[in-house]
């Protein structure tokens, strides 16, 4: 790999002081990655595009809009009807939400798919769930910025989850309303740390990216790079890939932006906030299982308490899977399982979408069952009783032999050309 | 000091404590003490404010209010339910056996004079308002109030008898200023 000294005198006086040009080339140019990476590696800079959007939209937002309970939900409608391309802001800033939210979702179950999370990736991954929670964070407290009937009612709901602390639940639930209800205090909050929010997610992103690039990109195969021969160059063989993927999510973003802008929402959100009146409630389809497991439990600490460890448990994957082996492709059983956990998580959807009765709670409660029955039972089960299939030598014998030449790569050319 | 100063530093290290273990400590816990005495007034700022604080009571006029008709005031941002009950319903409220009860309390501890139920209408699983004000709302299986959130049913004294919610209804603090005006808070 070269190492690019800067011709230009500008340049070189730049990277006496700090080596940017050096570092950017190591980090994203040169950066060896495994030369087997698939479309699903995508996600993580797809995930980065899209919190790059929600910065530049909201950002562009926050100078429009008025975080006052009587002003708010006027501010909203005078940016989708007065200020210039507005409507486009809004709309690109609350489906670019449940974009990141469908990247995100793809790039963990990725992970877990692979074994993303496992030895020397830990920390990577526990990251990434902090990311996630933020998110989580971020997007309910966006949701109530519009002022609207759903976002009065969604923050009531949620902030009251906080009244089944024992003890101190009603001073912790006064404290962070600012007063005896959801009102002015709150929103004022809410948008204060809704801006704030996305820059922790930047911070943890960096050490999310420092961790990735300390250890390099899991694959596939889940095999460790073993020589030069099993990478190639970041750019431009995945700079390009991942442009594809860029392509195809900004197609995507577009046909809801500019065809279904509001299938994602909800009606009575255009209704403006009443105290005195609460609609059927239905968080956004991105909070539906967690819904669901908090409706599963009949009981309200109970019903939080396993709503937060829903999200929790992710943290500790890597340590209630100790299987040596990574990929799910080499794990005949895991692998089942990976799929039947998948298949839980969209009915638990399901179930969160729909009012709670009839076979719904059963349903509900079964499937809530299973999802935390696959953490603590399932997954350590499978680790100590599976036997999985042998693994390749290596990423470069394994690509090779799939396609077909038993040729050795002409390595040189692989490099940056 | 100068004269003892020596002295410790050379009996000190024998007992494996040293001047520099004591100033560490010291420093470390004024540093302590320095973070929650900021932490403390930054956290307290998110408290309610004193004009929040300073709209802490209303006045109800109860003369419009027929037999088995409710109204609904606002009191901290909260809606109050406000109801002149039944004779039916007082006599529903006062005969249940307290066994039967999630959150045991008897009808004569919620009210003040039988005929006025007065209570927050703040469902006490999540927050929501339960139905029951208006006519032709769902009063739930007990005749009071339901609430169509997560499915909390409430007798007509307000207390949870089906459901999620932990609690009956809060009753606030009110007084009969006379038999026609009532302030709560």
């Amino acid at each position: 790999m070269s190492t690019p000294v800067p011709r230009n005198r500008l340049a070189q006086w730049i990277e006496y002081r700090l080596p940017i040009f050096s570092w950017t080339n190591a980090q994203l140019i040169d950066y060896p990655t495994p030369r087997n990476l698939n479309y699903w590696w995508n996600f993580g800079s797809l995930a980065g595009v899209m919190l790059v959007v929600q910065l530049l939209t909201g950002v562009l937002l926050a100078m429009h809009y008025t975080p006052h309970v009587s002003m708010a939900f006027d501010s909203t409608e005078h940016i989708m009807r007065n200020v210039e391309w507005g409507w486009l802001l809004r709309y690109l800033h609350a489906n670019g939400g449940s974009m990141f939210f469908v990247v995100i979702y793809i790039h963990l179950f990725r992970g877990l798919y692979y074994g993303s999370y496992k030895a020397p990736r830990e920390l990577l991954w526990l990251f990434g769930v902090v990311i996630l929670m933020l998110m989580m964070g971020s997007a309910f407290m966006g949701y109530v910025l519009p002022w609207g009937q759903m976002s009065f009612w969604a923050a009531t709901v949620i902030t009251n989850l906080l009244s089944a602390v024992p003890w101190i639940g009603d001073t912790l639930v006064t404290w962070l309303w600012g007063g005896f209800s959801v009102d002015n205090p709150t929103l004022t909050r809410f948008y204060s740390l809704h801006y704030l929010f996305p820059f922790l997610i930047v911070a943890l992103v960096f050490l999310h990216l420092w961790a990735l690039h300390h250890r390099k990109s899991n694959n596939p195969l889940g095999i460790e790079i073993k020589s030069p021969k099993d990478t190639i160059p970041f750019h431009p063989y995945y700079t390009a890939k991942d442009m594809v993927g860029f392509g195809v999510m900004f197609f995507v973003l577009a046909i809801f932006v500019f065809y279904l802008p509001n299938m994602l929402g909800e009606v009575i959100n255009y209704v403006p906030a009443d105290p005195l009146r609460t609609p059927h409630i239905v968080p956004e389809w991105y909070f539906l299982p967690h819904y669901a497991i908090l409706r599963a439990v009949p009981d309200k600490l109970g019903g939080v308490v396993a709503m937060l460890a829903a999200v929790v448990i992710l943290f500790f994957m890597p340590w209630l899977d100790n299987s040596k082996v990574r990929s799910a492709r080499f794990r005949p059983i895991y692998k089942q399982f990976f799929w039947v956990f998948l298949a839980d998580c969209v009915v638990l959807g399901w179930v969160g979408a729909n009012p709670p009765a009839g076979s719904f709670i059963l349903i509900g409660r079964l499937a809530t069952a299973y999802y935390f029955a696959h953490f603590i039972i399932i997954v350590p089960l499978i680790a100590r009783f599976e036997r999985p299939r042998a693994l390749p030598e290596s990423i470069h014998q394994a690509v090779l032999k799939k396609g077909g030449g038993g040729e050795p790569a002409p390595a040189a050319k692989m490099e940056r050309p | 000091m100068a004269e003892t100063a020596p002295e410790a530093e050379q009996t000190s290290p024998a007992e494996g404590e040293t001047r520099r273990d004591f100033l560490v400590l010291a420093a470390g816990a004024m540093g302590a003490v320095a973070v929650v005495g900021i932490a403390w007034p930054l956290i307290e700022t998110m408290n309610p404010s004193a004009d929040v604080l300073a709209l802490a009571s209303a006045e109800v006029d109860l003369s419009p209010i027929e037999v088995g008709q409710s109204i609904t005031v606002m009191w901290r941002g909260k809606p109050v339910f406000v109801r002149q009950r039944t004779p039916a319903e007082i006599e529903q409220a006062a005969t249940v056996d307290l066994a039967d009860l999630p959150h045991p309390e008897t009808d004569e501890e919620r009210v003040q004079r039988a005929e006025w139920l007065i209570m927050v209408g703040v469902c006490t699983h999540l927050g929501c308002i339960p139905l029951g004000q208006k006519l032709g709302d769902p009063r739930g299986d007990f005749d009071g109030w339901f609430c169509p959130c997560h499915g909390s049913h409430y007798d007509t004294s307000g207390r949870i008898r089906v459901g999620p919610a932990p609690r009956n209804l809060d009753i606030p603090e009110y007084q009969f200023l006379n038999d026609t005006l009532v302030r709560i808070g």
